[in-house]
């Protein structure tokens, strides 16, 4: 694996940094109840989306999971609107409709949000064949963990984009439980790359704690995609720090294991690489974490300051309110 | 403006709905036909038969037995910008895809705050009579027709089998378009061009002044067959065809019950928690002092559909049931139904 140049590298510092700091003060916002429902947090496992979306163009499409609040903020949607979704309010980006579960951009082609294990894939899926049938050069990358790998979806769904050739990155964020069930628990094999090259596309295993080398496999399997030759799948062997959400006691694993992945924390690993090659001084990380608050303070004042949708607009957004543009079916073939 | 009298043409449905899909995808290069079978065996009940050897195996898109991956793959097209038209091969293998069709097509509007459409066409066959037994005839319509966020309609002549596609393709919305079985091979008058009905509109394809016999699709010709029947008697039924699920042309219902005072919906789904209980909640909502008898219901027994065919018709709406239901109204009563 190739180390990458100190710029790119602080740049990844800096992202994954961005993402602990903003889940860690959701957390807070949680318990102070201004963002309610279900919270899911990416803390532990920031090295996984910031290696893969850093190499996406802004026209390639993004389709998450409801752990996605990371992958929105890489994928460059607004820290304000991101934040002011989570409260609910008129700014957010999914007009408050969403919450943390549901965010959505589609100027940064940014496909949710999704809470239905497995769901987001056939989605994926089809936004490919779109730009195929379009002739469109782009990528959709689909994010899923790998409890989804037990639903039937993922399978229908990589056969397909397989059997079609189509542009999707497939990348399972192992983290080793589906809420509470352990890989071994749920999955006959647990080598997920190995069950998914019988689908004939490209399947690597990847340390998903260290984002150097999520970069070097996000960087081949995209190459793969781009090449037209069909879809690709990363398995990003990660590890949850925190509860699933904020409603779990966490009975089903040790505390040990825990403190155990810790110490692969994939912020440390990264920065103690770079002081060790002189490219970080003793305080550049507190420093990066000060100018990262302040980004995140400035979009929770700005979330409690945008007002809350009013209750008369409720039945807003489930069909079309004007007509799309579109081309006339029947002046066209007049 | 064209002077020359065009008489209609006669087709079946397959022919109509074939007609309706060939004349969207040489006009529209987004519109593309995908689903089990509909390439190289010319679909399940031969509706795209021929259509592969025109628009190329890109374009009319065999599919493996997949129904939640390639119905998804439709949203997803959707949403990228296409206009695909997905065939499911029977409405109980919809039940596969059902989480994309709920979780996906008809929620994603809303919970992106109105920035992601999705303008999907489904097309699925419904509806029993055909010995085809309990996993292959049911008419689940009505449990579609449920959700906010989709479109159902259910033609019921071979016109609106030649006609409804159009707008159902050009809505920015999700629309399933359930395709009862055994009219894809009866046959009917067709408009030689677009009659520009709206998709949401009922229609009144038999007027009356003594009760109103609510229907859709299949059930549409039995309703028909059933008003003659009640003419020789000296009844005056009036066959209103909703031809949409969802939205219901509630005005339209209410006209009709206005002018006859009696209403009969006829539904080839199950009665319990149905359909026909939800139209006939709208009249009583809405036309309740025009009533001069309860609604009446006819629907199919709360059966599994069986394969023996004394058995079948015996489950289904039949003129006759329709006919004692409508005699039951004229007298004021309603026909006790077991449930």
């Amino acid at each position: 694996m190739k180390h990458l140049d100190p710029d790119t590298r602080r740049r990844l510092l800096r992202d994954m940094v961005f993402v602990r700091r903003f889940e860690e003060r959701c957390a807070q916002l949680y318990q102070q109840t201004k963002i309610r429902g279900f919270l899911h947090l990416y803390v532990g496992e920031e090295a996984v989306a910031t290696g893969v979306i850093r190499l996406l163009e802004p026209d390639d499409a993004l389709v998450g999971t409801y752990r996605e609040h990371g992958h929105a903020l890489l994928k460059g949607v607004p820290t304000d609107a991101v934040m002011a979704e989570m409260f609910g309010r008129v700014d957010g980006c999914s007009g408050g409709r969403g919450g943390s579960m549901h965010l959505f951009d589609a100027e940064h082609r940014f496909y949710g949000g999704n809470a239905i294990v497995g769901g987001g894939l056939p989605l994926a899926v089809g936004l490919a064949l779109a730009d195929k049938l379009a002739g469109r050069d782009r990528v959709t990358a689909c994010f899923f963990g790998e409890g989804a790998m037990a639903e039937g979806e993922f399978h229908e769904s990589a056969n397909l984009a397989a059997l079609w050739d189509l542009p999707v990155l497939f990348c399972c964020e192992n983290n080793r439980y589906a809420m509470g069930t352990a890989l071994d628990r749920s999955e006959a094999e647990t080598d997920l790359a190995l069950r998914v090259s019988g689908y004939g596309m490209p399947a690597w295993p990847v340390d998903g704690m260290d984002v150097e080398a999520v970069t070097d496999a996000a960087e081949r399997a995209l190459a793969s995609v781009r090449s037209g030759t069909g879809p690709a799948f990363l398995e990003l062997r990660t590890y949850r720090f925190r509860a699933h959400s904020m409603y779990d006691p966490e009975l089903y694993r040790d505390k040990a294991e825990v403190t155990e992945w810790k110490t692969h924390d994939p912020i440390h690993l990264l920065a103690d690489r770079m002081i060790a090659d002189g490219q970080l001084g003793p305080d550049d990380l507190a420093a990066i974490e000060q100018e990262v608050d302040e980004e995140i303070e400035r979009s929770v004042e700005f979330a409690d300051a945008s007002p809350e949708e009013g209750v008369e607009t409720l039945l807003r957004h489930v069909y079309a309110e004007a007509p799309e543009p579109q081309r006339d079916i029947e002046e066209v073939s007049a | 403006m064209n002077t020359t009298q065009v008489e209609p043409l006669l087709m079946t449905g397959r022919e109509a709905m074939r007609a309706a899909m060939t004349e969207a995808m040489r006009a529209d290069d987004r519109v593309f036909l995908m689903g089990e079978d509909v390439g190289r065996y010319g679909g399940c009940f031969a509706v795209s038969m021929g259509m592969l050897e025109e628009f190329g195996p890109e374009r009319i898109r065999d599919t493996p037995l997949s129904e939640s991956a390639f119905v998804g793959a439709g949203i997803g097209a959707a949403a990228g910008g296409m206009r695909p038209i997905v065939e499911i091969m029977t409405v109980n293998f919809s039940l596969l895809a059902l989480d994309q069709i709920m979780n996906t097509a008809a929620s994603l509007r809303h919970m992106s705050g109105g920035q992601f459409g999705v303008p999907l066409v489904i097309r699925t066959t419904t509806g029993g009579g055909r010995q085809l037994a309990a996993q292959h005839s049911h008419s689940l319509d009505g449990w579609y027709a449920h959700i906010p966020g989709i479109k159902i309609v259910a033609p019921g002549t071979i016109d609106d089998f030649r006609w409804m596609l159009g707008p159902a393709l050009a809505d920015p919305d999700p629309v399933i378009i359930f395709e009862n079985g055994a009219l894809y091979g009866a046959s009917g008058e067709v408009s030689p061009t677009d009659p520009g009905i709206p998709l949401e509109r009922a229609i009144v394809r038999r007027a009356g002044t003594d009760i109103s016999l609510v229907t859709f699709g299949g059930t549409l010709p039995t309703c028909l067959d059933a008003a003659a029947t009640l003419a020789e008697r000296g009844i005056e039924a009036e066959v209103v065809d909703l031809r949409s699920l969802r939205p219901l042309d509630d005005a339209t219902i209410m006209d009709s019950v206005a002018r006859t005072h009696r209403a009969i919906v006829v539904d080839e789904g199950w009665r319990s928690v149905g359909l026909s209980g939800e139209i006939s909640a709208r009249i009583m909502e809405q036309a309740f002092y025009e009533l001069d008898a309860p609604v009446g219901r006819v629907c199919t027994a709360e059966v599994p559909l069986p394969y023996a065919h004394q058995l079948e018709q015996a489950a289904l709406p039949s003129v006759e049931r329709i006919v004692d239901a409508a005699m039951a109204a004229m007298d004021g009563t309603a026909l006790a139904v077991a449930s």
